[in-house]
């Protein structure tokens, strides 16, 4: 292996690190934004997904950075929702006089940290990438630095965040202890003929450090008040992209690192899932703020990744995967909906702010309606598709009951996503809305077509995609 | 003719776009928007209405396999798989049929948001349509449940009163149910390893999975029926929606349930079909006794005649699993002549509504004196739904009964009661609001139907007199498939 290869693997991660240390650079002397600074980060962010469609495939730095198909589809679909963050975070913060060319930067770094996440091949690489994107995203939670619930959020973020690291770590040094190895294919050869219970302690502890990083049930307490908390963009970034990225980096530690200790395994997810879907569906009833909402709803949603994860196998990653990737689409446009959206200049953000918007507003209450409909899985959204694959998978793998529990709380969260739109569609308007903003309608409406009806044709390609990607993800 | 069932389906979504680039070309002008999209709907309706006939007229009588099949892969193995045999292409008419009379019932009395309401419509109609030509299981799904979107809408943003409650409870029980179908047509692709209808109707479960394959699909489509003791939400959903709204539920989104039964519980669950055909008679004379009980004590037409909707649907359950040659036809007939007919009785509760805003029984009586035509045309349709000789609800009654004795002796007799007991509700409806003095006098002034009016009230009067007198017209078309899938029941339970 030598250095040219180690750096034609990582190029992707050295676009990234390069543009984001030159804008630091720039921005610095500049010392505001303009157009062509965000258009920069925006560019850099393209080219390295670009890089790493048509770059090689291969293992360097020891097997610490892997680069499969696995890992490129999760960079693709990462990079390309972080150039979208940018301008509509960007624009979000210059409107309300707080621009500041950080932001770009914080962007471009937790990509970095996400897409090294999705690459990561032993356990150093893991905890280094895991916290590369957790700093950037915890500054970013607070950006909005003179608002009590903003700081609050990145505090609340950071110190959570912060103890989920050090159960990570922890449970990454008893794997180390156990197995003799940081790498995922030594630990794997292993755990083959016989994982001792220490090393699946650890492996407990991995797993619930990954597991606040998605937020799901028990380790999701965080999850409302960060999202209530933090700038809207914001928010809509680090729901989406970074719970792809530590699904993904789940669906390798365990099938690649500890592939043969799958029954092991399987309960804690199942439970997880179970409890992510319940927590979603019944907490999510009680919430009148939006951004609390889609909190628990994210929660649940990721209950249906974490089945497809559970399943195991390549139908199940390939399911998770689909799913995910949906999911992604839909959270970002449904926070560039709530980012478009204001009233007299006051965000709009609890229930009754929403009243008659499908009147006031048309094509972004038609957004909102998709997005919901989506998450609430009802044909032909794009929500159906990723419970089609996770069901599919978990069928496949004798998980019927659990995919049948799982539905039926997804009647359950039905009713609050019903009140979002009966609320949009049955009452009467309180006052005018603001002109919404061009990039952030833009983004929702994109996203809204997406969720259907492009999507109907978009998985024709997703779904081979994907597949080759679990497969990847899979080997071991 | 290729691409007609396509053609078919996604034709009314031609015009939904063609509403929208009126509404934005229109600008501010409302009102010439307004009257814009309901031509446009009117023309869309009648457009689908001209396909779906010449759809029928194309249609080859003597075959019993599906027709004008449209196949193309998809993704994960799933098809875009089109056709239609003689009991779906049934459906398709009767669809396109009641559509352009919904869209000119609605014409005056909807006057707030005229464009979204008539884009719903034309979205329900596409859907619809699609849930009856879909020959794979996930497209069927896609339609099926794509529908609870617009009806939601058109039940909530144009209801009445209490439109919000129903539209909840309209939403949520038909998810419950469909959330378990979509388990069960899951557990079929991966068992069977093909999401096609046609190949699943030959392909064989095992007994124990067919007992839980056949209760999920029971739990879909026993909602949507609606069969007793889960119709509650129909009374709701009926009175709430706007009077095209009940058309349109009466007489087209309660009749999936039924073609559900045919399509999916008998061919593919066979045995397990008939080891419930006990539960499904039981519940079936339950809600023919009970619910003609529960209407004839309504205070509220559109109730009264939804509590009749639950008890005629009652009927057509029992055919569909007396598993005879009669029975099927005859459900198949009373399913087409409860979309005529208890459509056009919501039309007549509309004609007075749109004129009083209430549907108290009570508020109305006498309302002869002032209203010839409409008396007459309300006489025909109360009679249509007592099942007089004459009218279609006397073939698809007199049928289902006949198949039912066939295969069980008791529900016959005892649903046969039914036929007295809807004569008891109907009449009376039909006598205190129609007959007697003129006591109330806030109807003094109240006119009788329009030329508008009576447009949309011919073709409905004629379809029923044509089909009371010309049943064959409708057996010739559905016999080869009904037949095919009668056989087929049989073999496959040894009967």
């Amino acid at each position: 292996m030598t250095f040219q290869n180690a750096a034609a693997l990582a190029r992707p991660e050295l676009i990234l690190v390069v543009a984001a240390l030159a804008l630091l650079v720039w921005g610095a002397f500049q010392g505001r934004v303009t157009a062509l600074f965000t258009l920069a980060a925006v560019a850099s962010l393209i080219a390295a997904a670009g890089a790493a469609v048509i770059g090689p495939q291969g293992r360097a730095f020891s097997g610490g950075l892997i680069v499969d198909s696995g890992a490129i589809f999760a960079k693709v679909v990462i990079y390309l929702t972080s150039a979208v963050a940018i301008p509509l975070g960007e624009r979000w913060f210059a409107r309300r006089g707080m621009g500041r060319f950080e932001y770009p930067i914080l962007i471009l770094l937790a990509a970095l940290g996400m897409g090294m996440m999705v690459s990561a091949g032993d356990l150093i690489s893991l905890y280094v990438s895991i916290e590369l994107q957790s700093l950037a995203l915890y500054i970013l939670a607070a950006f909005h630095k003179d608002n009590e619930k903003s700081s609050e959020a990145g505090l609340k973020y950071f110190v959570l965040g912060a103890l989920s690291s050090g159960i990570l770590l922890y449970g990454a040094s008893l794997v180390y202890g156990f197995a003799g190895s940081t790498r995922f294919e030594v630990i794997a050869a292993a755990m083959s003929h016989n994982a001792g219970l220490g090393a699946l302690f650890g492996l407990v502890f991995v797993i619930s450090g990954i597991a606040f990083k998605v937020s799901a049930a028990p380790f999701h307490m965080w999850t409302p008040d960060v999202y209530e908390g933090a700038p809207t963009p914001v928010v809509g970034f680090f729901a989406g992209a970074p719970k792809l990225a530590a699904m993904v980096l789940l669906a390798r530690v365990l099938s690649q690192g500890f592939g043969d200790s799958v029954d092991k395994w399987r309960q804690i997810l199942i439970l997880m899932a179970l409890l992510s879907v319940a927590v979603g569906a019944f907490a999510g009833l009680a919430q009148s703020n939006l951004k609390r909402l889609w909190a628990y709803s994210s929660i649940a949603g990721i209950g249906y990744a974490l089945i497809g994860l559970a399943a195991g196998g390549v139908v199940g990653i390939q399911a998770m995967l689909i799913n995910m990737t949906l999911y992604v689409v839909d959270v970002t446009g449904f926070f560039a909906c709530l980012a478009a959206l204001s009233r007299n200049g006051k965000p709009m953000e609890t229930l009754a702010d929403f009243a008659g918007l499908a009147r006031e507003r048309p094509a972004l209450g038609l957004a909102m309606t998709v997005f919901s409909l989506s998450a609430l899985g009802i044909p032909p959204m794009s929500g159906l598709w990723g419970k089609y694959y996770v069901f599919e998978a978990a069928l496949k793998a004798g998980l019927a009951p659990v995919a049948v529990a799982a539905l039926v709380g997804s009647v359950v969260a039905a009713f609050y996503y019903l009140r979002l739109i009966k609320v949009m569609w049955f009452d009467p308007s309180p006052g005018a809305t603001d002109a919404p903003p061009a990039e952030a309608s833009a983004v929702a409406y994109a996203a809204a077509l997406f969720g259907f009806p492009v999507v109907l044709f978009a998985l024709m390609a997703l779904d081979p995609l994907a597949h080759t990607a679990a497969v990847a993800l899979s080997l071991h | 003719m290729t691409g007609i069932l396509s053609l078919t389906t996604y034709l009314p979504l031609v015009g939904v776009a063609a509403i929208l680039a009126l509404r934005l070309l229109a600008g501010q002008d409302e009102a010439r928007a307004n009257a814009g999209a309901r031509w446009i709907a009117l023309a869309t309706t009648l457009a689908t209405l001209a396909l779906s006939v010449l759809l029928v007229a194309s249609f080859d009588r003597s075959q019993t396999g599906f027709q004008f099949t449209e196949d193309a892969a998809w993704f994960s193995g799933l098809h875009y798989h089109m056709g239609v045999d003689g009991i779906s292409v049934l459906f398709v008419l009767l669809t396109a049929f009641l559509m352009p009379i919904c869209v000119l019932a609605s014409w005056r009395s909807i006057n707030k948001r005229v464009i979204e309401y008539m884009i719903a419509f034309l979205v329900l109609e596409s859907l619809v349509i699609g849930v009856f030509c879909a020959l794979d299981l996930l497209v069927f799904y896609l339609f099926f449940e794509g529908q609870l979107i617009p009806m939601f809408l058109i039940i909530g943003v144009w209801g009445g009163k209490n439109r919000v409650y129903a539209a909840f409870k309209f939403f949520l029980y038909t998810l419950l149910g469909s959330v378990l179908m979509l388990a069960a047509i899951l557990a079929m692709i991966s068992i069977a390893h093909t999401s096609s209808i046609p190949e699943l109707m030959t392909y064989h479960f095992a007994t124990g999975t067919q007992t839980w394959l056949w209760l999920a699909f029971f739990a879909s489509f026993a909602v949507k029926m609606p069969m007793w003791p889960v119709h509650t939400w129909l009374p709701d959903a009926h009175v709430e929606a706007p009077t095209a709204g009940s058309v349109i539920l009466a007489g087209i989104l309660l009749k999936m349930g039924g073609y559900g039964f045919m399509r999916f519980s008998l061919p593919m669950f066979p045995s397990a079909s008939l080891e419930f055909t006990p539960l499904i008679f039981a519940l079936s004379v339950i809600a023919i006794v009970y619910t003609s009980l529960v209407a004839f004590r309504q205070t509220d037409m559109k109730k009264l005649i939804a509590y009749s909707s639950v008890a005629h649907m009652g009927f057509v359950t029992l055919g569909i699993f007396s598993g005879n040659l009669q029975g099927e036809q005859g459900a198949l007939f009373q399913m087409l002549s409860h979309g005529v007919i208890s459509g056009a009785l919501f039309l007549c509760v509309g004609i007075v509504y749109d004129r009083m805003h209430t549907r108290e029984i009570a508020f109305y009586g006498g309302l002869v004196n002032r209203m010839p035509w409409y008396a007459a045309v309300f006489m025909l349709f109360t009679m249509g739904n007592v099942g007089l000789p004459g009218t279609s609800g006397f073939v698809g009654e007199i049928l289902t009964l006949t198949g039912t004795y066939g295969a069980a002796t008791w529900p016959a007799i005892i649903a046969s009661s039914g036929v007295i007991l809807s004569a008891v509700y109907a009449l009376s409806l039909y006598r205190r609001v129609v007959f007697g003095q003129m006591t109330n006098p806030a109807l003094a002034t109240i006119g009788d139907m329009d030329s508008r009016e009576i447009l949309i009230f011919a073709p409905l009067i004629i379809a029923t007199l044509v089909l009371g007198f010309q049943p064959g017209l409708v057996f010739n078309l559905t016999n080869a498939s009904t037949i095919h899938l009668v056989d087929a029941f049989r073999a496959a339970t040894g009967r």
